[in-house]
C-alpha cells in the first residue's frame, strides 16, 4: 500500500497551491459578491493547461492523472468554490463523457478545443421534472433525415451561458424508459439552441448556472455520442466521475474552513487567551480535522481507481457523501468559531458555508449517494 | 540564441522563525524553493524563447537534492538542466561559486547568461558579476527590462538605480542579473509537469568544469565565516492589551515623552 | 602574496552626476575608526568627471587622502572603466581594507574588483571592527538567511578585505573643516575596446514623488494587517499629521499594494527613523532587520505574540482600523 504521490503530482501540488493562493484567492469574495463568473481566472488556468488535466495528450491534453485534477478541484476550491465547480462541470461532465464513449472523430472535433480552454464544457441532464430520477427525461430527440431535433428545456446547468459545447440527455425513444435515452453533443451555436434564466443561489454565486432551452434544436446525425439507447448509462458513468470532483470540491471547501477557523481561534482573544486554547475548540476541532482527512482519503481512493481503471461507482458516491456532510459540518463549525464575525462577510467563512451547501445536492444529493452505496451493499 | 540562467535552490526565508527560548534557527519544514530573482531571470529567458525560439539551459550548483529546482525549471519550458555537484565544491563562498559556474559555462556555447541579483539566503548579489568577470564578459546588474535585436544580436536592458533607471546596450556574448519584481514568472504548465522528468537532467562533477582546485570549494573560497551566532533582539517594552481610546493615550504620552510631538 | 605589504583602509567616495553620496561618508566615518585602530590612513577613491573640488568633503569627514581618478570616461557610472581605475589603485597602492556603500553602484562594483583581484567581499556588512585581541583581524559582521542570523566573515589571505555597507547603516563624522589632506590626481589605464562593450544609452531619474524612506524622521509603516490601499490611505493620514512617510512590509509590496521603493527589510531598505509606527505588522525577522535601530518603535498589531512587540518600546494589542484614525483626529485636535 503506497499513499504517497509521483514525484509528478508532489511538483503539481506545488504549482496548484501557488496559483489558488495568488490567482483565485484575491478575487473570490469579489465574485461571490457581485455573482460574477472569473473569466479572467479561467483563461489563466487555459494557459497553463488545467482546463485539460486528465485528457490524454494526444487530443490536446495535459496526459495527467485524476488524482491531480483532483487536486486541482480541491485546491482551487479550497480558497474559491466557484472556481472549482467550473474546473469539475467542464471536466467530468462535458470532457470526460466525450473521451469515453466519443468517436475518433468527436473526441478530434472536442477535446483538443475543451482541453485547451479555447471551449468551456457543461452538461445537461438536470430537468424540472427530472431531478434524481433522472429517467424521467422529457427533452425529446427525433431523427429527421441527416439530423436530430432536440425539443424540451434543461436546468441547473453549471457553465450553462459560458459553455460553448454541451453533452445534451435526451429521450430517443419513450416507450424503451431508461433504455430509450441518448446522448448529443450541442454547440452554443446550434440553431434552436438557447440560454434561458439564470439561477440566483445561495453559494458558488460566480458559477453561471441557468436554463437551456432547446426549440426544434437541430443538429447533425453525428452528434449523437454514444451508442443509441446508452446514453442513461453514460450520464450515470459521467455522474460517477463527476462525484469525485465534486467530493474534492467539498473538501476543499472543508480544509478552507479549516484553515482560516485555525488562523483565527489562534487570534481572537477572549477571557484572556486566544480560543484555541480552549480544550473545547481543540476536541472539535480534532474532530473535524479527522473527518477532513478521511474525506481527502476516501476522494484519492477514487480518484486512483479511476486512473488504474477499477471500478470507483461506490467509492465516488462514498467520497461525495463523506465529503460534503464533512464541508457542511465543518464550515457550520468554522461559522461558529468565529462569533459575529463568523456571520459577516468581513470573514471568507460565511461564504464557504453558503457555498458548502451545492455539495450536498448537486450530481445526486446525499440520498442519492447513500442509494447508491446501498445498492452495491445489498446486490 | 542560446540562454543559460544560473538558478539557486534557496530555503524560504520568510518561514524561517526563531525560536524565542534558545535564539536559534528554526530549519524544520522550512520548505526550498527556486531563489525568487533567478525565477524572475528564467522568466527573461523563456520570454525570449518564445519570441526568438532561444534555446534556454539553466544550470545550478549545489546538493543533489537542488534538482528538484531544475524540475521545476523544466516544467516552466526550459530545454536543458544541469546540475553541478560534487563534495569538492562545497563550501565555496561567492568567489569560488562564481569561478566554478564560470567554469562550467566556459565548456558551453551561449549567447546570453542571466542569474538572479541576489539570493535570499545570502542577499550578495555577488555570483553575477563575478562569473562575468571570470569569463571576462561584461555585464549589466539590476535588469529590470530584457529587449533583444536580432539584426545587431544586441541587448538593450533597462537597469534599476535608486532613483530611476538607466538604459544600456551590450552585444552578445554578455552577462546580466535579473530582479525577480521586475517581471511576473510563469506558472509550470501541467503538461510541464507532466513531462518533466521526461528529460535527463545532466550531473556534471568538479572534473567537467577544469578550473584549478585552489580556485573552488573551501579553497577556493577568500572569506571564511569566524562565526554564526543568532541575532540579538534589544529587549521589549511594554504591551498593553487596551481599548482603542486608552491606547491612543498612551501613544499619545510616549510621543510626548520622547518629543515627537 | 605579501599580507605586510597591504595597508590603509581605502573607502570608494560615490558620487553621482557630482554630488558625493552620503553612504561615503558615512563609510569614512566608520574607515576613521578602523583606520585608527591600527595606525593607519584613510584613503578615499574619488572617481569622475571634473569632480576634483568635492575632495575637501571627503577630508572634512574623515579621509586622510584622497585619490582623484578624473576621466571622460567615468562621468557616469559604468562597470568596466570603475572596475579598472579600482583594480589599478588596488595594484599600485595595496589597500588592506576596501569598503563601498551597497549601492546599485556598489554592490556592481565591488563583486566585479574582488573577482578581478581575486579577493574576498563581505555583502551588506552591518558591523565592520578590527579585533582587539592581538591578531587585529578585520572582522566584517552581516545578516545571513535573510536576516534571521548574524554571520562574522574574515579574509584572511587575501587582500583587499573588501566590504559593501548599506546606506544608512555607519555613522558619519559632524564635518571637520579644520581637517587637513592630501589630494591626489591620480593616472589611470583604459582599455577603450573592452569598455565599449557596454554603451549607457540614458539615465533617468524618476520623480521625487518617491520619498526616501530612509532619510525620512518619522516612518509610519503597514503590513498584512493594513490590507489594502484602503488601509494604508489611514495610516497617509496619520504620517501626515506626524509629518512623516508610509512604508511598508515586505508582504504589502508583494501583494502590490505598496511600490518597493517603501519597502523595510532586509530585501527593502535599512531605516533608523526618531519613531517608528508599525501598524499591522507581524514582525517576521527579515522585517526586524530592517527597522530594529529605530529610536522609538511603537507597534498596533491584532496579535499578542507577534514578534514586532519583541522589539518595540510600546505595543499595543488591538484593531489599528481603530486606532489609527483616532489617532490622527487627537493629533488634530491638540494641533488646533
Amino acid at each position: 500500500m503506497d499513499f504517497s504521490f509521483t514525484k509528478q503530482e508532489e511538483l503539481f501540488l506545488q504549482m496548484i497551491r501557488e496559483f489558488a493562493e495568488k490567482e483565485v484567492k484575491p478575487l473570490a469574495a469579489e465574485v461571490d459578491e457581485e455573482e460574477r463568473f472569473p473569466m479572467e481566472t479561467v483563461e489563466k488556468m487555459a494557459k497553463i493547461g488545467l482546463m485539460g488535466i486528465p485528457i490524454p495528450t494526444q487530443y490536446g491534453g495535459a496526459g495527467g492523472t485524476n488524482i491531480m485534477y483532483g487536486m486541482a478541484v480541491e485546491e482551487l476550491s479550497r480558497v474559491c468554490a466557484t472556481t472549482g465547480v467550473i474546473l469539475s462541470a467542464h471536466t467530468s461532465l462535458c470532457a470526460a463523457p466525450i473521451l469515453e464513449a466519443g468517436t475518433e472523430e468527436q473526441k478530434m472535433k472536442y477535446l483538443p478545443k475543451l482541453a485547451s480552454g479555447e471551449w468551456i464544457g457543461a452538461f445537461g441532464l438536470t430537468e424540472p421534472n427530472a431531478g434524481t430520477d433522472a429517467a424521467g427525461q422529457q427533452t425529446i430527440a427525433v431523427e429527421d433525415g441527416d439530423s436530430w431535433v432536440l425539443n424540451g428545456s434543461k436546468i441547473f446547468i453549471t457553465n450553462g451561458s459560458y459553455a460553448n459545447v454541451f453533452i445534451i440527455i435526451a429521450m430517443t425513444d419513450k416507450s424503451l424508459g431508461t433504455k430509450g435515452i441518448s446522448a448529443f453533443i450541442v454547440e452554443k451555436t446550434d440553431p434552436g439552441f438557447s440560454i434561458g434564466k439564470k439561477e440566483k443561489k445561495m453559494g458558488i454565486r460566480g458559477s453561471a448556472t441557468t436554463e437551456l432551452i432547446f426549440e426544434d434544436c437541430r443538429i447533425p446525425k453525428d452528434r449523437q455520442i454514444g451508442q443509441l439507447g446508452k446514453g442513461f448509462n453514460l450520464a450515470m458513468k459521467t455522474l460517477d466521475g463527476g462525484r469525485i470532483g465534486i467530493a474534492c470540491q467539498a473538501l476543499g471547501i472543508a480544509q478552507g474552513a479549516m484553515d482560516e477557523t485555525v488562523k483565527y481561534t489562534k487570534e481572537r482573544k477572549q477571557f484572556g487567551k486566544s480560543i484555541s486554547q480552549f480544550q473545547n475548540t481543540q476536541f472539535q476541532m480534532a474532530d473535524l480535522e479527522t473527518k477532513v482527512q478521511a474525506a481527502r482519503l476516501l476522494c484519492r481512493k477514487a480518484h486512483y481507481n479511476k486512473d488504474h481503471g477499477l471500478p470507483y461507482s461506490a467509492e465516488a458516491a462514498m467520497a461525495k457523501l463523506f465529503a460534503a456532510e464533512t464541508a457542511m459540518e465543518v464550515t457550520t463549525k468554522a461559522v461558529q468559531f468565529h462569533g459575529g464575525y463568523g456571520y459577516t462577510r468581513e470573514y471568507p467563512v460565511e461564504r464557504m458555508m453558503r457555498d458548502a451547501k451545492i455539495t450536498e445536492i448537486y450530481e445526486g444529493t446525499s440520498e442519492v449517494q447513500r442509494m447508491v452505496i446501498a445498492g452495491k451493499l445489498f446486490k | 540564441m542560446n540562454i543559460v540562467v544560473c538558478i539557486k535552490q534557496v530555503p524560504d526565508t520568510t518561514e524561517v522563525k526563531i525560536n524565542p527560548q534558545t535564539g536559534t534557527l528554526i530549519r524544520e519544514g522550512v520548505p526550498s524553493i527556486m531563489n525568487p530573482d533567478d525565477k524572475g531571470g528564467l522568466e527573461f529567458a523563456l520570454q525570449l524563447k518564445d519570441k526568438y525560439g532561444a534555446h534556454v539551459t539553466v544550470i545550478t550548483m549545489g546538493l543533489p537534492q537542488a534538482e528538484a529546482i531544475l524540475r521545476e525549471a523544466l516544467a516552466m519550458g526550459v530545454d536543458r538542466a544541469i546540475l553541478l555537484t560534487d563534495r569538492k565544491l562545497g563550501g565555496a563562498d561567492t568567489l569560488a561559486t562564481s569561478s566554478a559556474i564560470a567554469g562550467a559555462l566556459r565548456t558551453m556555447d551561449f549567447d546570453l547568461v542571466i542569474t538572479g541579483r541576489q539570493a535570499i539566503d545570502g542577499d550578495t548579489a555577488q555570483v553575477g558579476p563575478q562569473i562575468a568577470e571570470h569569463l571576462d564578459l561584461p555585464q549589466v546588474s539590476y535588469m529590470e527590462d530584457l529587449q533583444y535585436d536580432e539584426a545587431t544580436k544586441t541587448f538593450t536592458i533597462r537597469k534599476q538605480l535608486e532613483d530611476g533607471y538607466q538604459i544600456l546596450e551590450m552585444q552578445a556574448p554578455c552577462v546580466v542579473t535579473a530582479l525577480a519584481s521586475a517581471v511576473k514568472p510563469r506558472y509550470m504548465s501541467v503538461s510541464g509537469i507532466v513531462t518533466a522528468w521526461d528529460k535527463e537532467v545532466e550531473v556534471w562533477g568538479a572534473d567537467r568544469i577544469n578550473v584549478p582546485e585552489d580556485r573552488i570549494g573551501k579553497t577556493g573560497s577568500p572569506t571564511s565565516v569566524f562565526k554564526a551566532f543568532p541575532k540579538q533582539l534589544k529587549p521589549a517594552g511594554e504591551t498593553f492589551e487596551v481599548t482603542p481610546e486608552e491606547a491612543v493615550e498612551l501613544i499619545v504620552n510616549k510621543l510626548k515623552e520622547k518629543h515627537i510631538i | 602574496m605579501n599580507l605586510a605589504e597591504y595597508k590603509d583602509v581605502y573607502v570608494f567616495a560615490e558620487q553621482r552626476d557630482g554630488k558625493i553620496q552620503n553612504v561615503a561618508l558615512e563609510l569614512l566615518g566608520k574607515a576613521r575608526e578602523l583606520a585608527d585602530a591600527n595606525n593607519e590612513k584613510v584613503v578615499a577613491m574619488l572617481l569622475g568627471k571634473g569632480i576634483k573640488d568635492k575632495a575637501q568633503t571627503l577630508i572634512e569627514h574623515g579621509a586622510d587622502k584622497v585619490l582623484v581618478v578624473d576621466h571622460d570616461l567615468l562621468e557616469h557610472y559604468l562597470t568596466e572603466p570603475y572596475t579598472e581605475a579600482i583594480t589599478q589603485i588596488i595594484k599600485e597602492q595595496k589597500p588592506s581594507i576596501m569598503l563601498l556603500g551597497a549601492t546599485t553602484i556598489g554592490r556592481d562594483l565591488g563583486p566585479r574588483v574582488s573577482a578581478r583581484n581575486v579577493t574576498g567581499l563581505t555583502a551588506d556588512a552591518t558591523k565592520l571592527e578590527i579585533s582587539d585581541d592581538e591578531a587585529h583581524e578585520f572582522r566584517m559582521t552581516r545578516p545571513a538567511f535573510g536576516g534571521n542570523l548574524m554571520a562574522t566573515i574574515l579574509c584572511k589571505n587575501n587582500r583587499p578585505q573588501m566590504s559593501t555597507v548599506r546606506p544608512g547603516v555607519m555613522q558619519k563624522m559632524a564635518a571637520d573643516p579644520s581637517r587637513k589632506g592630501e589630494v591626489v590626481d591620480y593616472a589611470v589605464q583604459f582599455d577603450e575596446k573592452k569598455i565599449a562593450r557596454v554603451k549607457l544609452v540614458k539615465t533617468v531619474k524618476e520623480e521625487k514623488t518617491v520619498t526616501d524612506i530612509a532619510a525620512a524622521k518619522i516612518l509610519v509603516s503597514g503590513g498584512r494587517g493594513v490590507g489594502n490601499k484602503d488601509g494604508f490611505a489611514k495610516l497617509e493620514a496619520l504620517a501626515q499629521e506626524l509629518g512623516g512617510e508610509v512604508s511598508s512590509s515586505r508582504a504589502m509590496v508583494d501583494a502590490g499594494v505598496m511600490p518597493q521603493s517603501r519597502q523595510v527589510g532586509q530585501t527593502g531598505k535599512t531605516v533608523r527613523p526618531a519613531l517608528y509606527m508599525a501598524c499591522g505588522i507581524s514582525g517576521a525577522i527579515q522585517h526586524l532587520a530592517g527597522m530594529e535601530e529605530s529610536e522609538l518603535i511603537i507597534a498596533i498589531n491584532k496579535d499578542k505574540f507577534a514578534p514586532i512587540f519583541s522589539v518595540a518600546d510600546l505595543g499595543i494589542v488591538g484593531d489599528l482600523h481603530k486606532i489609527v484614525p483616532m489617532l490622527t483626529e487627537r493629533l488634530k485636535s491638540m494641533q488646533k
